[in-house]
């Protein structure tokens, strides 16, 4: 049983569902990021699509290990359940000295649901700048594309460079934009992503002992650097639909923008009959 | 044959106006001079939209304003207000 101690906070939650992605920089141990890198050289046992969580990666598996720890596991849990499906995962290498970077996407394909697939990111060695790191464009998540055909769009302002220490991890909404930074350094990079499905609905699957936290609306409430004026408030709006859909609560609402535009009363004066 | 090429710069701004803040870019070069790529700059190269064409750049497409498809009045997709601009620049060859 999951201690509730590792499983993400409301305040945690409404930062996912602002920018569309959680970090966890250094969080699995140093000897693990080392066998891990031995185990992803050598190549990952694949699972079918689909399968559950729990059967992936049995024992011997570093890669097991690392996702099992109840830290990893805390954040899976709060975001898609305790056991999830298994959708694919992939070693990605950026090799030495690039000239070019992946263009900016969202993986899979145009994707509208409400309930979401994560992608866990794990960076097993230090990421320096020369080194790239992937690209994040932070809050992109709502956004309706498909896959590549924002790759025109170079430079956001707020994007991020994954610049981090070994054994950080990303857990991301699917839908979030992102590319593999070019690698300058005469290494080559290493990045280990999954992607996993919820099998529950996904509402308060986190510890929500400060689900009345003021702090939740300021959050939900920030801009990106890279929104738009007028196309920004509609992600607080979408920001605000996501929130009621994980918490169950019908009635909230950041600042009045989704109530004010719900308001359509039906109620007739005796007066006008 | 001529030694100059076209440099094309597109701008996302705030808003609609020219005038409004930039809060995406992308820079492609032909005179070969420059290869920007994604995810390599944190700093636009203009405050505006305006501030580009007072540097020398010219701008040739505006984008249309189109009201949103019935049902989709409140969802995101692409940049809206994507300015493009070109200049000419002199290749070294």
């Amino acid at each position: 049983m999951l201690d509730r101690a590792n499983l993400l906070t409301s305040k945690q939650m409404a930062s996912f569902v602002t920018d569309g992605f959680l970090r966890f920089d250094a969080l699995v141990p140093d000897e693990l990021n080392q066998a891990a890198m031995r185990e992803l050289d050598g190549g990952l046992r694949g699972a079918p699509y689909g399968t559950p969580f729990s059967k992936l990666y049995p024992s011997p598996s570093v890669m097991g290990q690392i996702l099992r720890s109840p830290a990893i596991q805390g954040i899976i849990s709060s975001l898609v359940g305790p056991d999830p499906l298994f959708d694919h995962h992939a070693v990605h290498t950026r090799a030495a000295n690039e000239t070019q970077s992946q263009h900016l996407h969202g993986d899979a394909v145009i994707d509208t649901r409400m309930h979401f697939d994560i992608q866990l990111m794990y960076y097993p060695h230090d990421i320096p700048l020369e080194m790239g790191g992937t690209v994040l464009v932070p809050g992109s998540h709502f956004r309706r594309i498909n896959e590549s055909d924002i790759g025109r769009y170079q430079n956001m302002r707020g994007q991020i460079a994954m610049v981090c220490k070994a054994g950080t991890i990303l857990a991301l909404h699917h839908g979030i934009w992102h590319c593999g930074r070019r690698n300058q350094t005469d290494r080559i990079r290493y990045m280990y992503k999954i992607r996993l499905n919820p099998t529950v609905r996904q509402l308060k699957l986190w510890n929500t002992d400060d689900l009345h936290d003021p702090e939740i609306g300021q959050i939900l409430s920030q801009r990106q650097p890279w929104y738009e004026w007028a196309t920004g408030r509609l992600e607080i709006m979408n920001r605000s639909k996501m929130w009621r859909f994980l918490t169950g609560d019908e009635s909230y609402d950041t600042d009045y923008w989704l109530k004010r535009v719900e308001n359509t009363p039906e109620h007739v004066l005796a007066s006008a009959e | 044959m001529s030694k100059l090429r076209q440099q094309v710069l597109v701008l996302y701004l705030a808003d609609s106006a020219l005038d409004s803040g930039v809060v995406g870019w992308s820079l492609y070069d032909g005179t070969g001079g420059t290869a920007p790529i994604t995810g390599d700059d944190n700093t636009p190269p203009y405050p505006t939209g305006l501030d580009a064409l007072k540097d020398g750049w010219r701008v040739f497409q505006f984008p249309q304003l189109i009201p949103p498809y019935p049902g989709l009045e409140y969802s995101t997709s692409f940049l809206k207000h994507e300015f493009i601009f070109e200049r000419l620049g002199e290749i070294n060859a």
